[in-house]
This record gives structure tokens, C-alpha cells and sequence, in this order.
């Protein structure tokens, strides 16, 4: 059994807590006792109000919205699957980046009567931008428009005249109504037209693979592990997860940023020795040769070196109350890595429903830009569309310690 | 790389907790793992041990007794310390509630459980600690399913649910001033039946309670109570035997008990697989209102 991991995006009011909920309670993944809590708390047009089962905090049931992602965790024979359940105002933008960053897929709903709106476009960009592999579009609330075909259709039309912009690998459509469950977890009956599968079925199906098909070893170093008590007086292992790629004994490795080279004489699990480690598996990993290694390097295969520079170009996602200006200086975080970076410029901020480019002075809370950074020592990186894990970053503002940015750099 | 160069999910959840936990050796000066004997901190300990071996763990073992705990989870608790020969710390309830600290509740179902945080933040303050690893998981409650993995705490060891820092991919922030401190949760994103089958799969010893036993009980509110005397019956409570197992083991006085034949990890699982109640269901402590959780979080509880 694996896992996908998915993101339920749309506007305010689409439905997406309604959708989560459909999904868990006709897969039967609802307990009882959390049944009964809801039933308690009432009930919308009649029906059980399956929203609530996301809408976690006292605030969110006051105000009958999503403020923050909500995990929701469910499983069937054939798959483990954790949802984020992201809120869809504008405001909490920077909540929806939070839970896309950790998805391989997302779920985009739109109100079949009002087709796709800005928030449609706002959060496709950042599923684009952020390179999720998959996108559903889900056009939900078919029963307020007598399943019509021909509604379903002009929307699916809109939609990708708007994607075809777009960076998005994969979209699929389907007509649902999370309120009934018309196509979440069975086919629809109201639907006749509708030959496709079910969104659960959907979900249960594809394929994930996420990077490309043969990735760059890569091998960001955690901690270093020097028990030294007398059994493992010269034990020196180098922890962390693998981010890309497979590792064998015996590889040649280079260490980045220095460039020293070595071979990996040994990779150690808790069960015993391993011959070969690949992603994302977490293990320890001993040289040959005692060279200066320490957490924030990363190890690479010799031959296959990532892009090692001071200076960077990125996308970013700001994040923070106070705006962004050129000038200002960071903590970058990316792998294990932490590095002071400034700004040096802001080279454009897009109009993520137009896609429009503008120059502008900053960047201001949920906008998105290009900016170039310097870096106070040289950066190990993949560009972020070739891996993920290497290519990106966030930054924190180091008086305050927040998170104020999500990067991906170029 | 092939399709065979595939993790399991088990394997992948495994993984992704042993990254958390030595992010937070690197990332903070005086870190603490939150341990009771329960089932999810029993799992925490075996992923150090993934961690950190051949090394020592980079943080002592710490836990809150309320002094409502089972004895077999706390003989439990300091025999898997001896064996594997790590630090263990023991703070007491009764302690804050001798120095005037916390106030006993009163009634016919008094629980520790809201002073534990009390001791909890005593303890984080005089140990200094900066973060503090716990068992909790996402799936246990709606209010955690909102949580971040490194969940920032402000110096009164309180949770804002409407502040929480973004946390983007597997890059944590654990950047804080002093005073506050981050409690840091590897499993979040293991469910009941993932913690079960990782027990299974890895062979992960556990104390008796899980597994089915004959025990003295009263019932409270439908649910299956544990006879003890850290509870006060009186003639309208009738004391029966019955042959049970515990879900989830938190104090004497709030963790319920299911009836079940269950005595292998297998039956276990085939158990929770088809059950039709949550964990948490046996916790009286979340019954209290509809956001109890939330409410004790933003107290300070982990």
C-alpha cells in the first residue's frame, strides 16, 4: 500500500468541507462517536452537516469557514490517503501554499453556477507554481443545475482555456454533487452521460510519481552521529533522509558546497546495513575518508552536481504582514541548510488571475513574485521544477522568527 | 530506480518521523521527548532508536505523572528506560498541587488531566526545554487535524490556532525567542491502525493493558470504567468483572476500557479495523464540550 497526499482547493462556500466529508462517510472511514457529534450540532437543509467534521476550531464552527488545513487521514484497500483540507479565502492564502507544498494532487472545486471565478485562477497558479502533478477539477453542486451536461461542459471549457497558461502536467474534470454524493465515492444515477469513474476511484487509481524518472542522488546531511563510546570509538555517520535518487556502496560522492570527494564505505539503518538507500528513506551514511562534512552539506554522486551558487533567482510566495522591498535580509532555509540571504531585487509581481506581470516597489501579504537573492555562502541546489526537495526554500524573518516565504527556485 | 524502489506507507511514515525527530536534534539547544508508557510514545522511542543509534539520544525521556497512572504503564515505562539506557525524568501532579500551584478538581469525576499542564510547563522551565516531542497524532481529534508539526507555544505555553506559522514542505521552522518553546509531533500523520501495524511489523513490545484481561469495572456514561482507587463509587455504581482492553491508556480516572477478546497484536488489528468508534471515544476528557481539546491546548497542554 502507498500514500497520496491531496489538496481540496475552491472559493469560500464550494463546497470543499462538504466534499471531504462525503468522501469519508461514503467510504464508511466516519466513527460513529464523531457521527454522533455532528448530528448533535444540527443539521443544514435537512442533512447532516458534514462540513464539521474539518472545521476543527471553536472559531471556524462560529463563522461556518475554513481558517486553517485541516489533516484528514482515510484509508482503502488499495491506498492510504492524507488530505489537507485548505481554506479558501483570499486571507489565508498563505494556508492553502502550507498544504499544496505537501500534496501530489489537487482537488480544485467550482460551483457549477458559478463557473470558474478568481479564486479559481488564484489557486491553480499556485498549484502550477508549486508543480503539483495532478489536478481534478471537481464541478460540484450538479444538483442546483439539473446535472446538466451542457454547464459541466462549458465550464471544463473555460477552465482550460484559462490552464493552457499554465504549468499543469495532468487535469482531469468531473461532475459531482458533495452534498449527495453524486460521483464522490459512487456513480451517479442523475448523471447518466457521465461515463468517467468516481472521484474516490479516481483517487485510488492513479499513478503517482512525482519527480522525474531518474533523479540526481541527493543527500542533505542532518546530524552527524559520533557516539564515541568505546564500542564505536571511530563511528562518524552522517544522517539524514535521501531526497532524490538511490544510493549504493561504493558510489563516488561529492560533498557540496566544499566539493571534497569521497566514497560512501557504509550505509547504516537501526536493522542492520544496507547495500543501496534511495528516496525518501532516512538512514545514516559513512565515507571513506574523514573530510569536513556537516549538517547543511548535501551529498551527491560525483558527475551528477547540482547548480552551487551565491547567487539565486526564485519564485516566491510572501507570506508576512510586513512587505517585502529589496535590501531586506533573510534566513533561507532550504534542505538542512540555513544561509543569510538579501534581496537584491524584485523583478516582477504577477496577478496570479490574470497572470500579469507588473513591476512593483514590494511584496505584500499572499502576493507572488520573481526576485533575485544573494547569498551570504554558496547554495547547493536543483532548479525546483527538476526536484522538489532540493529546489525549495523558505524565509524567516530572523527578528521576529516567522516564516514570512515559500521559494522555488529556478 | 525502479517501481521495487518503493517504500511502503508504514516505511514512508517511518521515515518522515525519524527526519522530524533529528530535525529537532539539530535544530534546538535543550529538547525533551514527552514520554507516559502509551502506545504512541512507546512508537516515539523505537523511532529515536532508528534515529540516533549507535549514538545516545540528544534529549532525555520526560514524563508528567499525574499520579492517576496505571502501574503496569509506569513499571512499563522504567524498564524500556533501563533497557535502553537513556535518561528518564519524572515530574509530579501532586507536587504542584502540594506547592498550591494547581487546584484539584472537585465532584464525582474529578481528572488531573487539565493540571497536568501545570507541571508540564513547570517542568519545561526548569529544565529550560525548548521543544518538547510528543506522541499526538491528527487523527485522534478535530482540534490536532489542525495542528503543524512543529507547533510554536508562546511563553504560557499556549497554542493560537489563528497564528500558526505556514510550514511548507518538509522544511521546519524552529526558530524561537526565549521563553517560548515548540512541540514537535513525528506521527502526526500515522492514524490508530498505522501506529498497530508499525507495532506489528517492527515487533514493538507494549504493556499488558492493550491486550484483553479480566478487570473489575463500573460503567459511566455508557462507557467501561476501570475500578481503581483514584475513582469514587457510591450505591448507584454496580462493580462487575468483565473481560477487556484499554485503546488508549491516559489516567485511571479518564481512560475507558472496551470490552474485547483481543490478546495479539493481530487480533488488535482486525479489532480496530472494523470498529466503529474512534480512540478518543474511551477519553472522557474530550467529552466535556465540543472543543475540549482546543481549549486545553491553548492552556498548555501538549
Amino acid at each position: 500500500m502507498d500514500i497520496l497526499r491531496f489538496i481540496t482547493a475552491g472559493s469560500v462556500d464550494d463546497g470543499k468541507s462538504t466534499l471531504i466529508g462525503r468522501l469519508l462517510y461514503d467510504s464508511k472511514s466516519i466513527f460513529q462517536d464523531q457521527l454522533e457529534a455532528i448530528e448533535r450540532a444540527g443539521q443544514v437543509n435537512g442533512q447532516i452537516n458534514l462540513a464539521l467534521l474539518t472545521d476543527g476550531l471553536k472559531a471556524e464552527r462560529e463563522q461556518g469557514i475554513t481558517i486553517d488545513v485541516a489533516y484528514k487521514y482515510f484509508s482503502t484497500p488499495k491506498r492510504k490517503f492524507i488530505i489537507a483540507d485548505a481554506p479558501g479565502h483570499v486571507q489565508y492564502t498563505r494556508n492553502m501554499v502550507t498544504g499544496a507544498s505537501n500534496s501530489d494532487l489537487a482537488i480544485i472545486l467550482i460551483d457549477a453556477r458559478k463557473g470558474v471565478i478568481e479564486q479559481t485562477y488564484r489557486h491553480s497558479y499556485i498549484v502550477s507554481l508549486l508543480r503539483l502533478p495532478y489536478v481534478v477539477v471537481c464541478v460540484n453542486k450538479m444538483d442546483l443545475v439539473d446535472f446538466s451536461e451542457e454547464v459541466f461542459l462549458n465550464i471544463q471549457k473555460q477552465y482550460l482555456e484559462f490552464a493552457k497558461d499554465l504549468d499543469l502536467k495532468s487535469i482531469h474534470f468531473l461532475p459531482i454533487s458533495a452534498l449527495n454524493g453524486d460521483n464522490v465515492v459512487e456513480p451517479s444515477n442523475s448523471m447518466p452521460w457521465w461515463k468517467g469513474k468516481s472521484l474516490l476511484n479516481f483517487l485510488e487509481e492513479i499513478e503517482i510519481h512525482t519527480e522525474e524518472e531518474s533523479p540526481a542522488p541527493r543527500f542533505p546531511v542532518q546530524n552527524v552521529i559520533r557516539p564515541q563510546t568505546p564500542e564505536y570509538h571511530d563511528y562518524r555517520g552522517y544522517a539524514g533522509q535521501i531526497r532524490s535518487g538511490l544510493f549504493t556502496v561504493g558510489d563516488s560522492i561529492t560533498v557540496l558546497p566544499s566539493g571534497l570527494t569521497s566514497k560512501i564505505k557504509a550505509i547504516d539503518s537501526y536493522d542492520g546495513p544496507l547495500n543501496t538507500a534511495y528516496s525518501p528513506m532516512s538512514v545514516t551514511i559513512r565515507l571513506e575518508d574523514e573530510i569536513d562534512v556537516s549538517r547543511g552539506d548535501m551529498l551527491v554522486v560525483t558527475g551528477k552536481e547540482p547548480v552551487v551558487t551565491q547567487d539565486l533567482e526564485a519564485h516566491i510566495c510572501w507570506m508576512d504582514q510586513k512587505v517585502m522591498a529589496p535590501g531586506s535580509k533573510y534566513l533561507l532555509r532550504q534542505t538542512t541548510n540555513a544561509v543569510k540571504v538579501s534581496v537584491r531585487s524584485l523583478e516582477y509581481r504577477v496577478e496570479t488571475s490574470t497572470h500579469e506581470k507588473t513591476e512593483q516597489p514590494n511584496l505584500g501579504l499572499n502576493e507572488i513574485g520573481k526576485v533575485t537573492l544573494r547569498a551570504a555562502k554558496p547554495v547547493a541546489y536543483d532548479p525546483y521544477s527538476k526536484i522538489r526537495g532540493t529546489g525549495s526554500f523558505i524565509l524567516v524573518d530572523e527578528g521576529t522568527n516567522q516564516t514570512v516565504a515559500a521559494g522555488m527556485l529556478l | 530506480m525502479t517501481s521495487t524502489h518503493r517504500l511502503s506507507h508504514l516505511d514512508q511514515l517511518e521515515s518522515e518521523a525519524i527526519y522530524i525527530l533529528r530535525e529537532v536534534a539539530a535544530q534546538f539547544e535543550r529538547p525533551a521527548l514527552l514520554f507516559s508508557g502509551g502506545k504512541d510514545s512507546i512508537c516515539l522511542v523505537h523511532l529515536a532508536l532508528k534515529a540516533f543509534r549507535p549514538g545516545k539520544f540528544p534529549f532525555p525521556l520526560v514524563h508528567i505523572d499525574t499520579g492517576h497512572n496505571f502501574d503496569e504503564a509506569l513499571r512499563f515505562r522504567d524498564n524500556l528506560a533501563e533497557k535502553i539506557g537513556e535518561k528518564l525524568i519524572v515530574r509530579y501532579v501532586q507536587d504542584s498541587i502540594d506547592q498550591g500551584k494547581a487546584v484539584e478538581e472537585k465532584g464525582k469525576f474529578p481528572s488531573r488531566n487539565a493540571i497536568q499542564a501545570v507541571t508540564l510547563l513547570d517542568t519545561i522551565a526548569e529544565f529550560k526545554f525548548d521543544a518538547c516531542i510528543g506522541g499526538a497524532r491528527r487523527d485522534e481529534e478535530k482540534a490536532r487535524a489542525k495542528e503543524r508539526i512543529f507547533s510554536v507555544r508562546d511563553e504560557f505555553g499556549s497554542w493560537d490556532p489563528k497564528l500558526q506559522r505556514p510550514e511548507l514542505w518538509n522544511i521546519y521552522n524552529g526558530k524561537i525567542h526565549i521563553g517560548e518553546n515548540v512541540r514537535v509531533f513525528p506521527i502526526s500523520n500515522w492514524t490508530e491502525l498505522d501506529v498497530w501495524e508499525y507495532i506489528r511489523k517492527e515487533k514493538i513490545d507494549l504493556p499488558s493493558l492493550y491486550f484483553s484481561h479480566q478487570r473489575e469495572i463500573v460503567w459511566r456514561e455508557e462507557l467501561v470504567f476501570p475500578v481503581s482507587k483514584f475513582i469514587s463509587l457510591d450505591n448507584t455504581d454496580k462493580v462487575e468483572t468483565r473481560t477487556v482492553r484499554f485503546r488508549t491508556v491516559g489516567d485511571m480516572t479518564c481512560t475507558a476500557a472496551v470490552e474485547s477478546e483481543a490478546n495479539s497484536v493481530d487480533d488488535i488489528i482486525r479489532e480496530i479495523q472494523i470498529s466503529r468508534t474512534t480512540e478518543r471515544g474511551s477519553r472522557l476528557d474530550d467529552k466535556r464540550s465540543e472543543a475540549a481539546m482546543e481549549d486545553r491546548k491553548k492552556g498548555g497542554y501538549f
